[in-house]
């Protein structure tokens, strides 16, 4: 622990320094260099729209998974991903620690770059992290070189732990996968913005562009989102709707966000009557 | 050497006249003092980067760039970012100072609910290695020096414990030889038998030494850094190892390492700018704070009190009001810390600052070594040390803790067990 | 006996790369693993598939 990586992430801390002049606003993840913080999901809709919502959200980032090749369709995901966007590839269908590193070492020799989103689920129901097993899988694969993103249940400790372990930022779910809801884990995920010195990205549940813009507002460096753009009417209008929203919730978090008034009055005993 | 200084330059005609000369040329003579940056042999080096990241943010604080709007942002903001400590801290923030106090003491009724915590220090040597220019405990400063013996510890333990005191605080002058890490682990051995908390405030060790301290029985550490100006710290500090100053900053991180339960932190606010310092104080803790999650820090605010009716007040001094600024400030950035206010501010300070965020007061206070009994028990005894500074609020153990529960506070003598 | 994907095939003594692309595979596409080891797909051209293989061809596709 007491090695821990304490480095400043320069994206939390740069635009509110007075002293300092306003730097251009990049997400730093792995090394590299992000102009969008909107991570596009390629599950659940077809391969054909995946250009049209990759160009229309501006993502940069899209994740991926692994699955048993099929030789009946000719069709690969990769023959529809503009150039230039990093790949995410997850461990999706990993129950413990050693099968996401299986899974993450299968997709790197893939040859497309060492990000992994290290997921573990042993819970079909909800489809919640395994988060024990996230820190282990974190620690080995971080060791090995990956860029390794863990999506976990927002927890204080845990954020912690995978931080030491290597992690290079934090992926916690703001409501079950696919559930639409929303923020449910609002305040656990201030939390962690608060306290963590890594990129919080918040991922799962996400239902609504608003939500996304919620979570850029609190500070979260980036905004994960699948189902809700997958299930929308036009999906590429929808991965626009979610990079405006994006961008209008990294804005007003980077301008500090006004006041707001409290309700009701305030009791009329000075407290700081005694001072001379 | 500033003007201001001057009133701190005591010549004793005790002194021979080598020493004399000696004292004369490290006030006057810069070249003459050793390099206040740089580690002496024996004194350990931990990896950190914490220094870095305070002294640059201290660098970099405009606090005059703040205005009422960036105040009245950080007022209404659920968490306290760093920005918003900065804006609390600067001179646009004193206006406020009614609205920062009410919002401090929700933050800290949220975290500590109504308590209050008492507990007294005991110095047991006042033998100093040190010319640092403000102290009365400095090597050329002509006082009674005193090293109290096992005996008269374990009375002087007896004489507090006997008021319901459970909480301790042991303090050494800074000198190695007089007061050396053994003495201080027997004190703090006899002090286990009469009270459940246990803290220290000595020059600062290495690690190995704090761990030893600790199992001793020692639950915590202060150091006050007294300022984080290192250029102010060079012309205050002119001898002796205090006089290194990267090394007293580490000092809490190397008593954490060393095993122990907390760490105390502090400047003396007016020895040099103190928002400044005060920011440097928050942010020490802050960084700590995030490396050592499970530790528990709290924070001292002594000062140096203006002048009273100088025609030319130095707009840097801290009269109460901007005490009380920095306090709130302090609750408002980290609302889980323990804030001690000394006995130096007066009985009706240190009545109101309870209400508001201060968490802990000492009480039956003396700074003179083995005086407890004449102090607490009226007995005469010639042999005592001289004191390090006068005290302002006097109170007694019990009529702290009474004035404490008329305020409505519900005094805490000790909330944990050793482990 | 060998087993691909979890289904069991007689095809020990075939060159890897020969067969992955007669079964329709992209191999440019695909990642194979043999007996839990990683191939790197340079080499497939020049292994013979082995009785008793158990080798898995895998993919990308879409995912979150």
């Amino acid at each position: 622990m007491e090695n821990s990586v304490y480095h400043f992430t320069i994206d939390k801390t740069l635009y509110k320094d007075k002293g300092e002049q306003k730097m251009e606003d990049k997400f730093v993840l792995g090394g590299k260099e992000f102009n969008s913080r909107f991570i596009l999901g390629s599950g659940k809709y077809n391969l054909k729209l995946i250009e049209a919502a990759v160009k229309q959200g501006g993502a940069e980032i899209i994740t991926l998974a692994l699955r048993r090749a099929n030789t009946q369709e000719s069709e690969n995901i990769l023959d529809y991903i503009p150039k230039g966007v990093t790949l995410l590839p997850n461990t999706s269908g990993a129950r413990n620690a050693e099968e996401a590193v299986r899974i993450a070492r299968l997709s790197q020799a893939m040859g497309c770059g060492n990000f992994v989103k290290v997921e573990i689920m042993r819970d079909t129901k909800y489809l919640f992290p395994d988060n024990y097993e996230t820190v282990k899988a974190t620690e080995i694969l971080a060791k090995e070189g990956f860029v390794v993103l863990p999506y976990m249940n927002p927890d204080l400790n845990v954020a912690r732990d995978l931080q030491s372990a290597g992690a290079a930022a934090v992926m916690p779910l703001a409501a079950p996968i696919g559930s639409n809801k929303g923020l449910a884990t609002k305040e656990m995920i201030q939390v962690l913005i608060d306290e963590i010195d890594l990129p919080i990205i918040v991922d799962a549940g996400i239902g609504k562009p608003s939500q996304a813009c919620e979570a850029m507002e609190m500070g979260a460096a980036a905004v994960m989102a699948n189902t809700a753009i997958a299930t929308a009417g036009d999906v590429p209008e929808m991965a626009a709707a979610f990079k405006l929203a994006i961008e209008a919730g990294r804005k007003a978090y980077l301008t500090g966000m006004g006041r707001v008034l409290a309700r009701g009055g305030s009791a009329s005993d000075p407290l700081t009557g005694f001072l001379r | 050497m500033n003007e201001e200084n001057q009133v701190y330059f005591i010549d004793s005609d005790k002194l021979p006249p080598e020493a004399l000369e000696r004292k004369h040329r490290l006030e006057q003579d810069p070249s003459f003092r050793t390099n206040h940056m740089e580690y002496m042999d024996g004194m350990q080096v931990i990896e950190s980067d914490i220094k870095d990241k305070v002294l640059q943010a201290m660098d970099a604080f405009d606090y005059d760039s703040y205005t009422a709007m960036d105040v009245e942002r950080a007022l209404s903001h659920e968490t306290c970012s760093i920005e918003d400590f900065k804006a609390l801290l600067s001179p646009a923030a004193a206006p406020f100072l009614e609205r920062m106090a009410r919002k401090a003491e929700e933050i800290t009724k949220n975290h500590f609910g109504n308590t209050v915590y008492i507990f007294t220090p005991l110095y047991i040597a006042n033998y100093c290695q040190n010319y640092c220019i403000y102290c009365g405990f400095n090597c050329y400063n002509n006082i009674r020096r005193k090293k109290l013996t096992m005996e008269e510890i374990e009375h002087e333990m007896q004489v507090i414990a006997k008021t319901g005191m459970e909480e301790i605080l042991i303090l050494t002058g800074e000198s190695r030889t007089y007061s050396d890490v053994t003495y201080i682990g027997e004190a703090v051995k006899i002090a286990r038998k009469y009270f459940k908390n246990i803290g220290i405030e000595i020059y600062p060790v290495n690690v190995e030494e704090y761990k030893y301290l600790h199992e001793c029985g020692v639950d915590y550490v202060t150091v006050f850094q007294e300022t984080y100006n290192t250029d102010k710290y060079e012309t205050l500090h002119l001898m002796g190892h205090k006089r290194v100053w990267p090394y007293r900053f580490d000092a809490q991180e190397r008593a954490l390492m060393g095993g122990m339960r907390g760490a105390g932190f502090s400047a003396l606010l007016g020895l040099d700018d103190f928002r400044k310092d005060a920011l440097a104080t928050a942010l020490h803790v802050y960084y700590i704070n995030r490396k050592y999650p499970h530790a528990e820090l709290s924070l001292s605010c002594p000062r140096l009190r203006p002048i009273v009716n100088n025609d030319k007040i130095n707009p840097r001094d801290v009269g109460e009001k901007e005490l009380c600024q920095v306090l709130c400030a302090y609750r408002l950035f980290l609302p889980f810390a323990g804030i001690t206010v000394s006995s130096r501010e007066s009985a009706t300070f240190r009545n109101g600052i309870t209400k508001i965020c201060a968490t802990k007061v000492s009480a039956g206070v003396s700074t003179g070594i083995g005086d407890h009994e004449e102090k607490y028990e009226g007995k005469e005894d010639a042999d005592v040390g001289d004191e390090q500074f006068e005290i302002n609020d006097n109170r007694s153990f019990a009529s702290m803790y009474e004035d404490m529960e008329k305020g409505g506070l519900q005094p805490v003598l000790n909330d944990y067990l050793y482990v | 006996m060998v087993k691909i994907n979890g289904k069991e095939m007689d095809i020990a003594g075939q060159n890897l790369l020969d067969y992955l692309k007669e079964a329709g595979y992209r191999p440019e596409r695909v990642v194979v693993e043999r007996n839990l080891e990683i191939l790197a797909r340079e080499d497939l051209g020049s292994i013979t598939i082995e009785e008793e293989d158990t080798i898995e061809v895998l993919e990308f596709m879409g995912g979150g």
